[in-house]
């Protein structure tokens, strides 16, 4: 244990900061748990974790300690009138114990001016996996009080640079979807980009040049294993999964220049989905499966098409502005995000697919990857302009932000996994 | 064969500026830069400036010899070779050519701008123009190899017009040096 904590690299966690909150966050007080067990205090503060995860949503706002009225552990303790008086609407308690090598975790959320429970539950689990609970207890509380599904619970996968211009070092991680917990996938001397995950969320497929050019591989997060996938000449790149996980669609330039292919995974067959003279890349594929939207500069300058997946005419998707890449399609395949230059700057834009209205949603000069949460609340993004680079989030709405940086050094190219299994 | 060597570099000088943009592939550059060479001694305009270098004896270790500048600069989104680059990979191509054994990887570069794979492609798109004027004076394919690095190994760090000039680039990388 003592020699798995150290090979962690501290350096790699994400710290997270709100940098634009939203009016009108739901107050939600979060009691700390109750402990009972060895030493003075549990593993880990699990109200500390829920309290930053609703935080962090921009939907809530978890009251600071110090405003807490009082500090119930189980039911009977719950004094609902103390709590109306300080217009508190939510009220989450719990309590932690051990119990051999396992630990209980139980709480409970109340509707304080109804008086009742809204939720409860109790789990049974072993030290690594105190912080999944606490991230999944947000998740419940998220979905209880707004009826949609909480993202808590998931990964960001994302690269790191280090080092000088003349020797860096780059490096593949997954870190829990609150920057804890970072987990290095690969460290290579030559880039590595264009990380993406399988639907299962068991493996990422991503781009590598450490034979000195660009080659696709497939890696199993648990294992470790990983195989080259395609290696041809010329470029190999922007892998995105298939809903299905049964195929990858893949920019080639073997044939000449770039064009996207889908590749099926167990017989390593390809497909040519485009054919211009100009770049065709950047493929990722819509949710239901059935078209793939893509950058393509055949009309002279980078915007986003969308093609059957079987093949057949691409279609023009965006009009605005000069410069329209690297897309990502919303959870529910209604929206996509993207890139987006009108002149002053890249920002990040969603293009809404029934009305057409693009909008921009942040204000940087360097801003890129922009990647949906699995439940299609947030996007984080890459965002370049400050001396270092640093990933940011925003609410689909664009009212709530926030920041994630390194200690030291710059991250990159951000990718949301899918919900957990 | 130093003959040789000029008149098929003039003849590619030529095609380059005549057909700087035709996009057909290799077979067909090749057949009209062998017509223009018969046909065409108007080329003493262009040759001018390098007619009588004897190209084949640049060293590639000179710090003088016009070899010593391997980067070859872009404009903004752009794979288009300024005239004077096209100079420059005249000589190199000819260094090329008198050695045939000599392999090379031209490496595509771009700004930090626009999304990453986007500028693979772009760097690759620049990479490939140099390519194409090297094969256009008679450097072997089999002499080349073309990687984009897209915005990954910039030059300078920095985000201004200055340091981005710096990294929109194709490197020309001599194997074994």
């Amino acid at each position: 244990m003592l020699l798995l904590a150290a090979v962690r690299p501290a350096w790699s966690a994400l710290t997270i900061e709100i940098t634009q909150g939203v009016e009108g966050a739901i107050p939600v007080a979060v009691v700390p748990f109750g402990w009972s067990g060895a030493g003075g205090v549990a593993p880990e503060n699990i109200s500390a974790i829920v309290s930053a995860d609703l935080n962090r949503s921009g939907r809530f706002e978890a009251l600071p300690d110090s405003d807490l009225v009082a500090h119930p552990t189980e039911g009977s303790q719950v004094q609902f009138q103390n709590w109306r008086m300080v217009n508190v609407d939510n009220l989450v308690i719990g309590k932690i114990s051990e119990a051999g090598q396992q630990y209980s975790v139980q709480f409970q959320l109340f509707d304080v001016f109804r008086g009742n429970q809204v939720a409860g539950y109790s789990f049974n689990v072993g030290r690594q996996d105190l912080r999944r609970v606490a991230h999944h207890i947000s998740d419940l509380i998220y979905e209880k009080l707004t009826g949609e599904r909480g993202a808590f619970n998931t990964q960001i996968a994302y690269v790191t640079t280090s080092g000088s211009t003349a020797n860096k070092t780059y490096t593949l991680l997954v870190a829990d979807s609150d920057g804890y917990n970072p987990q290095i996938i690969l460290t290579s001397k030559e880039p590595l980009m264009s990380p993406g995950w399988s639907p299962d969320g068991s493996q990422l497929a991503y781009v590598s040049f450490e034979n000195k050019t660009a080659q696709i591989y497939i890696q199993e997060l648990r294992t470790g294993t990983r195989r080259k996938l395609v290696s041809f000449k010329g470029i190999n790149g922007a892998p995105s999964w298939s809903p299905d996980g049964r195929s990858l669609a893949v920019t080639l330039s073997r044939d000449g220049n770039p064009e996207i292919y889908t590749m099926d995974l167990k017989s390593n067959a390809l497909k040519r989905l485009t054919n211009s003279a100009g770049i065709d890349t950047e493929p990722v594929w819509a949710p239901d499966g059935k078209s793939i939207v893509f950058t393509s500069d055949r009309g002279g300058s980078a915007q986003l098409y969308q093609v059957p997946a079987g093949g057949g005419q691409a279609r023009r998707l965006t009009f605005e502005g000069n410069y329209n890449a690297g897309a990502d399609f919303s959870p529910d395949g209604r929206k996509i995000a993207m890139v987006h230059a009108a002149g002053d700057g890249y920002r990040i834009a969603v293009l809404d697919l029934g009305s057409g209205n693009l909008r921009v949603l942040t204000d940087g000069r360097l801003d890129e990857s922009p990647s949906f949460s699995p439940n299609g609340s947030m996007i984080i993004y890459a965002t370049g302009a400050g001396n270092r680079e640093e990933l940011a989030a925003v609410s689909v709405d664009g009212r709530f932000r926030q920041r994630l940086s390194l200690q030291a050094g710059n991250v990159r190219e951000p990718v949301w996994s899918p919900f957990g299994k | 064969m130093k003959r040789n060597i000029s008149r098929l570099i003039v003849a590619g000088l030529i095609a380059v500026l005549a057909g700087c943009s035709t996009t057909g592939d290799k077979q067909s550059g090749d057949v009209a830069v062998e017509d223009r060479g018969t046909t065409t001694d108007g080329g003493a305009v262009t040759s001018g400036a390098y007619g009588s270098s004897d190209f084949s004896s640049y060293s590639l270790t000179d710090p003088n010899s016009p070899l010593a500048r391997r980067v070859i600069y872009f404009e903004y989104d752009s794979a288009e070779i300024t005239s004077s680059d096209q100079e420059l990979l005249v000589q190199h191509s000819g260094y090329l050519v008198a050695n045939p054994g000599q392999q090379i990887t031209l490496e595509g570069h771009t700004d930090e701008r626009g999304s990453r794979e986007y500028n693979i492609a772009l760097g690759d798109r620049r990479a490939l123009s140099v390519e194409r004027i090297m094969e256009l004076n008679g450097v072997l394919p089999e002499q080349i190899t073309v990687v984009s690095y897209g915005e990954e190994k910039p030059a300078a760090e920095g985000h201004s017009d200055a340091v981005w000039r710096l990294n929109r680039r194709v490197e020309i990388v001599y194997q074994g040096q």
